[in-house]
């Protein structure tokens, strides 16, 4: 009978489909897991609605669930609860040695131009004299911004 | 039909309208940057659509597709405004800032709604659209800052203002004038509004085109 631990663990070993340089779990989607007789309950929240790696993460926590021996019931949340805040810590740093800013921290009040304006750190230099270059970008959970020291251009992930 | 599920449906059918019309800037968009924004912003909408269809879907016993792809034209709930296709910048940027002011007062309403489904629903789709958001004034602020950016964003809101105020029901209305008049420094006109339903011709293009591959496949077909 496989544990709740078990399941984690294989999880984690899920790269985004997007962004491979982190998990799933690093990404901090699975919401909770509860293991009764041979069925898997997972909950899973999207990142952004339109984000069409969700999908595909779903299939393959089925499918690693499923090589576990026992059968997933992926529930989708469609709810405020995930956040950029969830990001664990080694997700964090796996998306900067990546050339991905990690996301600012969720503000209290709701965001505006002006704190995303702010120069925050060149994942490749270090240097904070960076820009926002656009809002959006390749995916919609990320946004483009120009390092003016390195003069390299970066993604950043967008802060939910 | 619920109140609900005609409301769910509503706001569904606006943003896969407005998502398909933003999308149609992809490729062609002014520069780059534009035709990333309006694609992603596409993406986002079309993905609301899709939780808002599904909601409804599990009410009605029938699948988020069936409700997107399905119906006649005359059946979709969607305001004017969303349905118009205007491929000049001035009215482009006009109708997404008009859209975004409305979804917002929208959104807030919903947010305190007594049903958690859609409480929960309206709160995540209110952080994407926090982006819309900004991508929208900061395109307002950038036009009327110059003489001719301003003449014609304001000729487009002139025009598109009555489709706007059909976005929203009554109750809500006061705020988005309340709101785009403060924005702007200026008092926009006392007119009718656009009803919902009241389906502009270019909806019927749109849907022949967005609705093609479906009706060309065999029935039962999985995407």
């Amino acid at each position: 009978m496989v544990t709740a631990d078990e399941v984690w663990q294989a999880l984690a070993e899920i790269p985004d489909p997007e962004i491979p340089v982190i998990s799933i779990v690093d990404l901090g989607v699975v919401k909770g897991i509860e293991v009764t007789d041979e069925k898997v309950d997972v909950e899973f929240t999207p990142t952004f609605m339109g984000c069409p790696a969700l999908d595909t993460m779903r299939l393959a926590m089925e499918a690693r669930i499923a090589e576990l021996g026992a059968t997933a019931d992926v529930h989708v949340r469609l709810d405020d609860s995930w956040s950029t805040d969830d990001i664990t810590p080694e997700g964090r740093e796996k998306l900067r040695a990546a050339g991905f800013a990690p996301p600012a921290p969720r503000p209290a009040e709701p965001l505006t131009l002006v704190q995303l304006e702010r120069g925050l750190r060149c994942p490749y230099c270090g240097s904070t004299s960076t820009r926002l270059e656009n809002l959006f970008g390749p995916t919609p959970c990320r946004s483009i911004r120009y390092c003016d020291d390195c003069r390299q251009p970066f993604e950043q992930f967008k802060t939910i | 039909m619920s109140d609900r599920t005609d409301l769910l449906l509503a706001i569904a059918d606006d943003e896969l309208i407005l998502g398909w019309r933003n999308s149609e800037w992809t490729g062609i968009a002014p520069f780059l940057e534009e035709d990333v924004a309006f694609s992603s912003i596409a993406q986002n909408e079309i993905g609301h659509a899709r939780a808002l269809y599904e909601l409804a879907a599990a009410e009605l016993g029938t699948t988020a597709d069936e409700l997107a792809f399905d119906r006649e034209p005359g059946e979709y709930r969607s305001a004017p405004l969303v349905e118009l296709r205007r491929l000049e910048w001035a009215r482009t940027i006009a109708r997404h800032w008009l859209y975004e002011t409305a979804d917002e007062i929208r959104l807030d309403a919903l947010k305190a709604s007594d049903d958690p489904d859609i409480a929960g629903l309206a709160a995540k789709m209110d952080r994407e659209e926090t982006y819309h958001r900004m991508h929208a004034e900061m395109w307002v602020d950038r036009l009327l800052a110059t003489d001719e950016g301003r003449t014609r964003l304001i000729e487009a809101i002139d025009e598109l203002w009555p489709y706007a105020l059909g976005v929203l029901d009554d109750e809500l209305r006061p705020e988005l004038v309340a709101r785009a008049q403060e924005k702007l420094g200026r008092t926009l006109p006392d007119v009718e509004p656009v009803p919902r339903g009241a389906h502009e011709a270019e909806l019927g293009e749109l849907w022949e085109e967005m609705t093609m591959v479906r009706r060309s496949a065999p029935a039962g077909a999985q995407w």
